[in-house]
């Protein structure tokens, strides 16, 4: 967490305790300031007004309302909802769900550039779609989505948007509605703010309603009833004010150590892939995948540098990612890859010392490889007949 | 009121030094690149109003560093193994 932000917290855990819905006393008052400033901050970031802004406990409910919320609200006029099969799992899990109540949901897919083709997005829309939703910086590769096209689109079809900008949101430029959204989920942690905190926008002009999904005081207009964690909101709000301050100095720092790092790497070693089309993805979140080494083994070796640099922080799991998969990347490929974030606090000294290190254990591991020797004698691994049969 | 040369000067040595005091390494080393990069980049402002706006917002966030810093000192996190290299190579 940014340190600015901890320090904006700071006096609702110490001395503005009060309630932020209790209107009868002077506590109160002071934390629902609070809590309608950050909702200033949250609404400035995205172009939108504060009584557009809800708060939640994270981009995760903030997804589950949206995609729940408009279709349940929406169900005896429509049915469908379109979604794309890189979207992260709570928008996935949630079409699901959706699918079980009785709607029909299309998971489009993405090109080879990790985008969706726009033309296969409006063929898919029908009479009765009553939401899309696609998300506008991936979590693994990076890739952003053409957000204004699809806000365009849905605009012209009448089709609530719905966007997952848990990724976007203080790192690249948001404007509600220039690029036509009608929904949008944020995250706390993802833009150096508090855990535990997100924020949903939901369009008033022309109306977008959502049908609640918890039950209670009818707090956040009905649609997220619970007492407001106002040291939270008050993070969540004092980090958006920063990510607003900071976008463009920050970007620049990132896009430099993305390009160092990536160069790297790449020219250090030879048979290296980056998943994704890297002129339309955001630079602080760099996917590659080292052909002929075991994802799983490369991250063994590294572990010390994702427990050391933190914020260089590299992340995979033994199933082959589907975002990996759906952009088209070869299985073997797909288990050989690795993703490394860089954010605000990333350090050059980190990328060198990530860098050099990942060049060392790729060679080493390769050297191991029997496939690569075969690679090295100029053996073409896709033309070998693995079985006797 | 036109801030001094060396008003301003002081008010950067002051920062960079409270800065340091960070114990973790990403937020002590980002403190002192922020202000490094945005003196350095507000040098040419002439303009005094700009300049007492700018010297205002220094000292809220010198504050902020001052307070902060105390808490990160409060809580302090194990090195890291990035420190402990770049340790060993101012040393030798």
């Amino acid at each position: 967490m940014d340190p600015r932000v901890h320090d904006a917290m700071l006096p609702y855990n110490v001395s503005y305790y009060g309630n932020p819905h209790s209107r009868t006393h002077a506590y109160g008052w002071e934390t629902e300031k609070g809590v309608e400033k950050a909702r200033k901050q949250v609404a400035d970031i995205i172009g939108a007004d504060p009584r557009e802004i809800i708060f939640t406990s994270g981009a995760t409910e903030s997804n589950n309302i949206a995609v729940k919320g408009v279709a349940r609200f929406y169900k005896s006029k429509k049915k469908h909802v379109i979604t794309t099969q890189t979207e992260h799992k709570c928008v996935l899990d949630s079409c699901r769900a959706l699918e079980a109540e009785g709607f029909n949901v299309t998971y489009l897919p993405v090109q080879k550039s990790g985008r969706i083709d726009l033309n296969e997005f409006k063929a898919a829309i029908r009479p009765d779609t009553v939401l899309a939703s696609i998300m506008t910086v991936n979590n693994e590769i990076g890739i952003m989505q053409p957000i204004e096209e699809i806000g365009a689109i849905c605009r012209e079809k009448k089709v609530f948007f719905h966007t997952d900008a848990a990724q976007a949101v203080g790192k690249v430029p948001m404007d509600v509605n220039q690029q036509k959204i009608d929904l949008m989920s944020i995250s706390g942690h993802k833009i150096y703010g508090p855990k535990g905190v997100g924020a949903f926008f939901i369009r008033r002009k022309p109306r977008v309603r959502v049908e609640a999904l918890q039950s209670g005081g009818g707090q956040e207009r009905g649609m997220r009833s619970g007492t407001l964690p106002a040291p939270l909101v008050v993070g969540l709000g004092a980090a958006c004010d920063v990510a607003a301050q900071e976008m463009e100095y920050d970007s620049k720092h990132i896009k430099r150590l993305s390009e160092r790092l990536t160069n790297t790497i790449m020219n250090g070693l030879s048979h290296v892939v980056k998943n994704g089309d890297s002129q339309h993805s955001y630079p602080g979140c760099v996917n590659l995948s080292f052909a002929f080494v075991e994802g799983e083994s490369l991250l063994m070796a590294l572990k010390d540098v994702a427990l050391s640099s933190g914020s260089a922080c590299t992340s995979a799991s033994l199933e082959p990612s589907y975002v990996l998969r759906a952009i088209g990347t070869d299985d073997d490929l797909a288990h050989s890859s690795i993703r490394f974030g860089i954010g605000r606090f990333t350090t050059q000294e980190e990328v060198d010392f990530t860098a050099e290190k990942c060049i060392k254990h790729v060679r080493a591991l390769r050297e191991m490889s029997p496939l690569w020797e075969m690679v090295q004698e100029g053996i073409d691994l896709k033309n070998i007949k693995w079985s006797q049969h | 009121m036109a801030a001094s040369r060396r008003q301003v000067l002081a008010l950067y040595k002051q920062m960079l030094r409270e800065s340091s005091k960070f114990t973790g390494y990403n937020f002590r080393n980002y403190a002192i690149r922020r202000i490094r990069d945005s003196f350095k980049e507000n040098k040419s402002i002439t303009n005094p109003e700009q300049i007492s706006g700018l010297i205002n917002k220094a000292e809220e966030n010198l504050a902020v560093i001052r307070r902060q810093t105390v808490i990160s000192q409060l809580y302090a996190e194990p090195k890291l193994i990035i420190e402990s290299r770049s340790d060993a190579k101012i040393k030798s």
